[in-house]
């Protein structure tokens, strides 16, 4: 036998399970983090645009307008909401992060006319001030949710479940369960808090077709109701959705991130955004209300091309939450702190990681002062930097957006359709239901 | 002199019914709403902020009294799934029996249910107070994280299952505990708590018939001795 081979890592059993076996053996526990799917799976990045040629001229990139307006909730709500971008800002907890993170979400996402969201554990007083556009989560646990804060929203989200854990509860480790928090949501300081994954007071989609009912009632039927389900059987969910009685649907993929839960959930639970977007439009047209019930897709959404994209599948807006915290600085090896960079690798060491690597959300103790509710941590982030560094990251998504559609010779990105798009592999083809490159075939169909 | 408004359901709906709710009674000067044929109706009266008296007179559907903020809700019936939802203060009384997630998630408020109340009662309960003087369901203060609920006939199965810092009193049998839940001794302070809430509901018990149940507190922190209740 050679050399060589004394070395050869089994496929099987490598160093990753290794160490993941010698984990579970060790401690008896299975590994919580934060984060999204870490794994290989296909992506937007698979799907290339078929900008204008001599088939299909193109708008002027700086002359000619191209419009990103974006209304969501025209199906029931008599206020839907209106969008200056088709980007909105995912939900994200008071609790998961920091009360400065939460101001700087509503700051940038009301400077770039768009909407955030807040997250299991309520509304927080300045994050209905520094939103324009606040959608309300209504979650399994109903922390902080109050009638009062009903009313302030401009939208509602029933949350049936979310990408990085389709069918579990949330959870949130004692450390970042400071006074403030435990306040807001009823519970002992620094426990382990771990949330319901079903609702208290609905069980089936007829129950929930009622709970729709009852919060259009408690809103007089003003404002847009949401329904957000992790991407697991899709399109019976959609449908299931729309029969509900819901304005938007929000179908979230496994890539979509979460402050904390088990490893198991987020790498091996859900389907690929890539592949949930389409099977949410066809439920969508096979019940006859596309465009009537709007759509908005998240999980894993980085780029002004995974926009574009997601538009021309079909998806009315998008949500992203990962990309908004990195552009906040996560993982990244420095915060700034009174105007002046500061060296935050020591700050990852004692999490074991480096910059670059971090999913240690679910630990509060956040190197660069994003999910934690540590004093001195959070410190290293202001409303301000955080507001601008986000402001910046959505309007530079938006340009791109804007310069992609104009490149497809469109006046709206909105216009923005399935056949502007091919894949680069089988697996994305099949998956978008999109052509090939270079062939007419896409797989599965005729 | 009281103010009486009468909506009969049977004539008008239910939307029309909440907006006089929501934003008329002041206009009207009016102290107490009569509704007529509810008729298993939903929503009735969900999301009502004022000091008013309502009258169901009959039973009623889904989500009565949803939210409730300080009104006074009484239900002369049965009502269907989670009555007083959310309820953040008021009272609501139902005379008949009401069914699955009575109470659920609330914050503040009593609710009063003079039959029995199904499974999951006082689910996720925030600090809100619920007598029941028939019997409860299975999985009953499932997460109750705080506030109390009185049982005067017996309890299902899992009463209390992963209960944070609710308290529960019950009269009579306790089908089995759910995780983490533990009966404890009846002090002082409990034969109290429980002669208030008694007399509030109008319920001619003896506290010292009833058994406290509360969180033994070993699912606070993850540890790999309770894996299997997790």
């Amino acid at each position: 036998m050679s050399e060589r081979l004394h070395y050869e890592e089994s496929a099987s059993f490598n160093r990753d399970t290794l160490h993941y076996i010698r984990q579970a053996a060790e401690f008896g526990l299975y590994e919580i983090r934060g984060m999204g799917a870490k794994r290989k799976v296909p992506t937007f990045d698979d799907l290339v645009l078929l900008t204008a040629s001599a088939s299909r001229y193109p708008l002027e990139g700086y002359r000619e307008k191209c419009s990103s307006k974006t209304v969501l909730g025209t199906r029931f709500a008599k206020k839907p909401i209106e969008l200056d971008i088709p980007i909105t800002i995912a939900g994200m907890s008071f609790g998961s992060l920091s009360a400065n993170v939460k101001e700087a979400l509503g700051r940038a996402a009301s400077e770039m006319g768009t909407s955030t969201t807040t997250g299991d554990g309520g509304m927080t007083p300045e994050e209905r001030q520094s939103s324009k556009t606040l959608v309300y989560q209504c979650l399994p646990s109903r922390y902080g949710f109050n009638p009062d804060d009903v009313r302030k929203a401009d939208a509602i989200e029933v949350v049936i479940g979310q990408g990085a854990k389709p069918g579990g509860g949330g959870m949130l480790l004692g450390q970042k369960v400071s006074p403030r928090v435990a306040s807001m949501r009823t519970l002992p300081p620094g426990i382990d808090q771990r949330s319901a994954c079903r609702h208290p007071d609905w069980t089936g989609p007829d129950d929930l077709k009622i709970k729709l009912e009852e919060l259009r009632e408690i809103t007089d039927w003003q404002v847009p109701i949401y329904i957000k389900m992790g991407a697991t059987r899709v399109r019976e969910d959609v449908k299931l959705a729309v029969k509900a009685g819901a304005d938007v649907v929000v179908i979230d993929g496994m890539q979509g991130g979460t402050a904390a839960t088990q490893q198991v959930y987020i790498e091996h639970a859900g389907i690929p955004t890539l592949a949930a977007l389409p099977l949410a439009v066809e439920a969508l047209e096979e019940m006859d209300v596309f465009g009537e019930v709007q759509l908005i897709i998240s999980g894993g959404i980085r780029s002004g091309a995974d926009v574009a994209k997601a538009l021309a599948l079909g998806a009315d807006a998008v949500s992203i939450g990962q990309g908004i915290l990195i552009a906040l600085g996560c993982n990244s090896s420095t915060y700034v702190q009174n105007g002046e960079p500061h060296d935050a690798k020591e700050g990852y060491a004692k999490l074991g990681t480096g910059p670059g690597f971090c999913h240690h959300c679910h630990t509060g103790q956040c190197p660069v002062g994003i999910t934690t509710q540590d004093p001195v941590l959070e410190k290293r982030l202001t409303p301000e930097v955080g507001a601008n560094w986000v402001k910046n990251y959505l309007q530079v998504l938006n340009m791109e957006v804007t310069t992609l559609a104009r490149a497809c010779g469109k006046s709206d990105v909105h216009h923005m359709e399935r056949e502007d798009l091919v894949a680069l592999t089988v697996e994305a083809a099949a998956m978008a239901k999109v052509p090939l490159a270079g062939t007419n075939w896409i797989p599965g169909r005729p | 002199m009281e103010r009486v408004k009468n909506f009969d359901l049977s004539r008008t709906s239910v939307r029309e019914l909440n907006q006089f709710l929501h934003h008329d009674l002041n206009a009207e000067h009016t102290d107490q709403v009569e509704i007529l044929h509810p008729d298993g109706a939903h929503s009735i009266a969900a999301g009502v902020n004022a000091p008013v008296h309502i009258h169901v007179r009959g039973h009623a559907g889904y989500f009565v009294a949803g939210m409730n903020q300080q009104a006074d809700v009484t239900i002369h019936g049965n009502v269907g799934w989670s009555i007083a939802e959310n309820m953040m203060s008021g009272r609501v009384h139902v005379k008949g029996h009401a069914s699955e997630s009575a109470g659920a998630s609330a914050h503040g408020g009593l609710l009063i249910i003079d039959g029995d109340a199904s499974s999951r009662c006082a689910i996720s309960l925030k600090g809100g107070e619920i007598v029941v003087g028939g019997s409860v369901g299975h999985f009953s203060a499932f997460m109750a994280q705080a506030g109390t609920l009185v049982v005067c006939g017996d309890s299902g199965p899992n009463l209390g299952d992963s209960l944070y810092e609710a308290v529960i009193y019950v009269r009579g049998k306790i089908h089995s505990l759910g995780a983490d839940a533990q009966e404890e001794p009846m002090g002082h302070a409990d034969y109290d708590a429980v002669g208030r809430l008694l007399n509030a509901a109008g319920m001619e018990y003896d506290p010292k018939d009833f058994k406290r149940v509360a969180s033994a507190r070993k699912l606070y922190h993850w540890n790999s001795e309770v894996h299997q209740e997790y």
